[in-house]
């Protein structure tokens, strides 16, 4: 509680003193370690500081850029990076992945120092750091040269308007991943649809069987891109008029998706565990669920949690995400990310070159598909015939990319996410978690979030359309 | 004329002893300073300037769109009106009103026992009480988030044997006990040390001449242990109502088990730090921790203000 607290505080301010202090001492590297090649002494803050590296740079009369990511295989791209680059070097730190190293982040805007000069972000917080002017234009940085490397709908999630505020990384367009044994033995087919989604999950329940899938209070943005694939557009929004703002969070869609799901759960067809957490891995584990709706990333990140391994080997397969009319399907994403560069960046063009270069070579794309890691944006990896013809072993052979994957993210068309995302998700799971104790309809929820999301957007100043 | 002179000559010498003594109270002054000095400026660095600096922030707002603004104590006005931070304070309120009771009744008791009780285990259980304090907080919570969880933890076995569901101490009926669990297992044993040892120090003397007087182990307890040791008491009651107003560690750690039941704004603190590091909202944030600073004062300034009798160390 906060006696501990405060001493943990007052240590680590002290600490901080203490190796500030020490960061005053002359560089032992030379003066090649500071960013930018400039003669200034190193900065001490933190994030733009080039002298507390993770990698070993080899080149080091080059100047050094800063970089914050949280990709497993940091460490190989950035080295890939380092050793074909002969004009700027890279300095990676990892300080944790998405909400923590969006803390550090906020906090280094907020105090005008400390932030590095690239950073990894997932693209629906772009929009909440550039209203903060915190990101960089890299549209005139190299973008017509690698524009060409990347679908629409990955561009756009980066962009806002006509400008460009990252580089994509990878995606995560959405699919149904599924038990082929459970399927096989209550002799089910993967659905097509919504409807069949929940005739099957109620066969299922009626023969005993597994929940068939899951609704985790904890992931909104999975529940935005369902309701957007219903047809709803939570977020209208252009820089050019950055003051106002579209908010509809509670149109048909959006309520048909909650309530939808809500019922599913009330039915007691789907879990209501929170995902991420080792209850609903080890839930995962167990086939204590017959679906995961989940994006192109996850058989990697349940292959890292322990799923699909020994006796489960073979057991998992993907379809297509069920659609509500399959006549005019829509495809949606889950998650992804960019490379930006920052504001405080002390040489902004030297920066853009190494957001756009640092996960584009054949050797780093190449070990990030094979390895399962993510889902490549970069469409030299997309397009190639050793990627889409991939037999994916957590799959048990299938060939993933070709039949599901790559179609769903060719045919993603981007959407604009909020500057105020992160209030948004509050809101949701606020609601989501509502909607699972019955409390509210999902018609209902959804009119809450509307109503405190579109308070929130006032308060902050904003003109809600 | 002469006594002029032997006047003024008087007053040089007075002048001139109080310069020697003016110069050695200056050197005395220095000296004290000297050893003040180190902490003074730990204490101006890393408590004063950064109240100063967060007072100074919760009267400003900063919009995402419009910039920033003098609102004097708009901020503060908005928080006493604000849903999140109410129910917030409400919850931290009722928490301390049922753990803080507990907690110093089981420390109480554990005390007494081990007090009253000489065996070879009294100082084994001493420590192995006071070892949940040694764990630190963060480790306590996510061990605990373990001993809770369905698929990990012993419940469902326990419950199982009696072909019963075990409770889930992650839905928002439970989590109220859950923390209130976590809590006291981790400080009883703590406020037991602190009560143990004022116990050590009652003189002896004072049980032999109660005895004599034909007093139980009861009523030695209740009579003469109890009462000389409330100023230890009220310590460690004041000190658990400060740290239970201000809770924010054991709730954010399960916060990642169960996000859906701990909302970011489930206790003041908790709403403080989303604001600031989460939404950007340093402004809100800084008047968050001054309101609930403000409560805690008011809290405990009532508190010793009811108990003014004994108050013997304040």
């Amino acid at each position: 509680m906060s006696m501990k607290t405060k001493r943990l505080l007052v240590t680590a301010a002290m600490l901080a003193a203490a190796s500030a202090l020490a960061a005053c001492a002359p560089d032992a590297g030379g003066g090649a370690n500071t960013a930018g090649g400039s003669a200034a002494p190193a900065d001490n803050a933190g994030g733009n500081n080039a002298s507390n590296c993770t990698n070993t740079i080899s080149k080091k009369d080059l100047p050094v850029v800063t970089f914050w990511g949280w990709y497993p295989n940091m460490q190989l791209v950035v080295d890939n990076f380092n050793k074909q680059n002969n004009e700027v070097q890279v300095c990676w730190t990892n300080v944790g992945q998405g909400g923590d190293e969006y803390d550090k982040f906020q906090t280094a805007i907020s105090a005008g120092t400390g932030a590095p000069d690239v950073i990894m972000i997932e693209a629906d917080r772009i929009p909440t750091f550039q209203i903060q002017k915190a990101l960089v234009d890299i549209k005139q940085y190299g973008y017509d040269a690698v524009k060409d490397n990347y679908g629409p709908g990955a561009w756009k999630d980066v962009s806002i308007g006509g400008a460009v505020y990252g580089v994509p990384v990878d995606g995560g367009p959405m699919a149904m991943i599924y038990r082929k044994d459970v399927f096989d033995k209550y002799k089910i087919t993967p659905p097509k649809t919504w409807a069949e989604y929940e005739q099957a999950a109620q066969k299922v329940k009626d023969a005993g069987g597994p929940l068939f899938g899951d609704l985790g209070a904890n992931v909104p943005a999975v529940l935005m891109a369902l309701q957007i694939q219903k047809g709803a557009n939570p977020f209208t929004y252009d820089p050019a008029k950055p003051e106002t703002i579209g908010v509809k969070l509670n149109d048909q869609a959006s309520k048909d998706v909650l309530d939808y799901w809500g019922g599913l759960a009330k039915k007691g067809l789907v879990g209501t565990q929170d995902q991420f957490t080792p209850e609903y891995i080890a839930g995962v584990v167990n086939g204590k669920y017959a679906t995961y709706i989940s994006a192109a990333w996850a058989p990697g990140y349940l292959t890292g949690a322990g799923v699909g391994k020994g006796e489960d080997t073979g057991k998992w397969a993907v379809a297509p995400l069920p659609q509500w009319d399959p006549a005019n399907p829509v495809q949606v994403n889950w998650g992804g990310s960019a490379f930006s560069v920052t504001n405080q960046a002390k040489n902004p063009e030297l920066a853009a070159k190494v957001a756009y270069g640092l996960y584009a070579d054949d050797e780093s794309l190449t070990d990030g598909w094979t390895n399962q890691i993510i889902f490549p944006l970069n469409l030299k990896a997309l397009n190639d015939p050793k990627f889409v013809d991939l037999k994916v072993a957590f799959f048990d052979g299938q060939q993933a990319n070709k039949e599901v994957y790559v179609p769903a993210a060719n045919a993603y068309k981007g959407m604009t996410y909020a500057p105020f995302g992160q209030y948004y998700f509050d809101a949701m799971t606020k609601q989501v978690s509502a909607l699972i104790e019955g409390s509210v309809t999902g018609a209902q929820a959804a009119d809450r979030v509307q109503e405190d999301v579109v308070g929130y957007a006032k308060e902050q100043g904003f003109t809600v359309q | 004329m002469t006594l002029l002179i032997e006047e003024s000559a008087a007053s040089t010498q007075k002048k001139k002893a109080h310069k020697v003594r003016g110069k050695v109270r200056l050197r005395e002054h220095l000296m004290g300073w000297l050893f003040v000095g180190p902490f003074g400026l730990v204490f101006l660095a890393f408590l004063i300037a950064p109240l100063a600096y967060a007072l100074y922030l919760s009267l400003w707002q900063k919009k995402l769109i419009g910039g920033t603004s003098f609102v004097f104590l708009g901020n503060y006005v908005k928080a006493f009106s604000d849903p999140t931070f109410l129910s917030g304070a409400w919850f931290v309120i009722r928490f301390s009103l049922v753990a803080i009771p507990l907690q110093i009744v089981l420390a109480l008791a554990m005390a007494l026992i081990l007090d009253a009780v000489t065996s070879l285990f009294t100082r084994f259980s001493r420590l192995m009480i006071f070892l949940p304090y040694a764990i630190p907080t963060v480790i306590g919570a996510v061990m605990w988030g373990f001993l809770y969880s369905k698929s990990f933890g012993p419940l469902t076995d326990v419950f199982g044997l009696f072909g019963a569901t075990a409770p889930d101490f992650f839905s928002s009926n439970l989590i109220f006990y859950g923390l209130i669990n976590v809590v006291t297992w981790q400080w009883a044993g703590y406020y037991m040390i602190i009560l143990y040892a004022a116990l050590q120090g009652i003189d002896p003397t004072l049980y032999e001449a109660a005895r004599m007087d034909g007093a139980g182990k009861w009523q030695v307890a209740l009579r003469i242990k109890i009462p000389l040791i409330a100023p230890a008491l009220l310590l460690i009651l004041v000190f658990s109502l400060i740290g239970t107003l201000q809770f924010f560690n054991e709730p954010q750690i399960l916060r990642y088990l169960a996000a859906g039941t701990i909302s970011p704004g489930f206790t003041p603190n908790m709403y403080a730090y989303q604001q600031a590091f989460g939404l950007a909202n340093f402004n809100y944030g800084s008047a968050i921790s001054f309101a609930l600073g403000g409560i805690v004062f008011v809290c405990v300034y009532a508190f010793l203000f009811f108990t003014r009798k004994r108050r013997s160390f304040f």
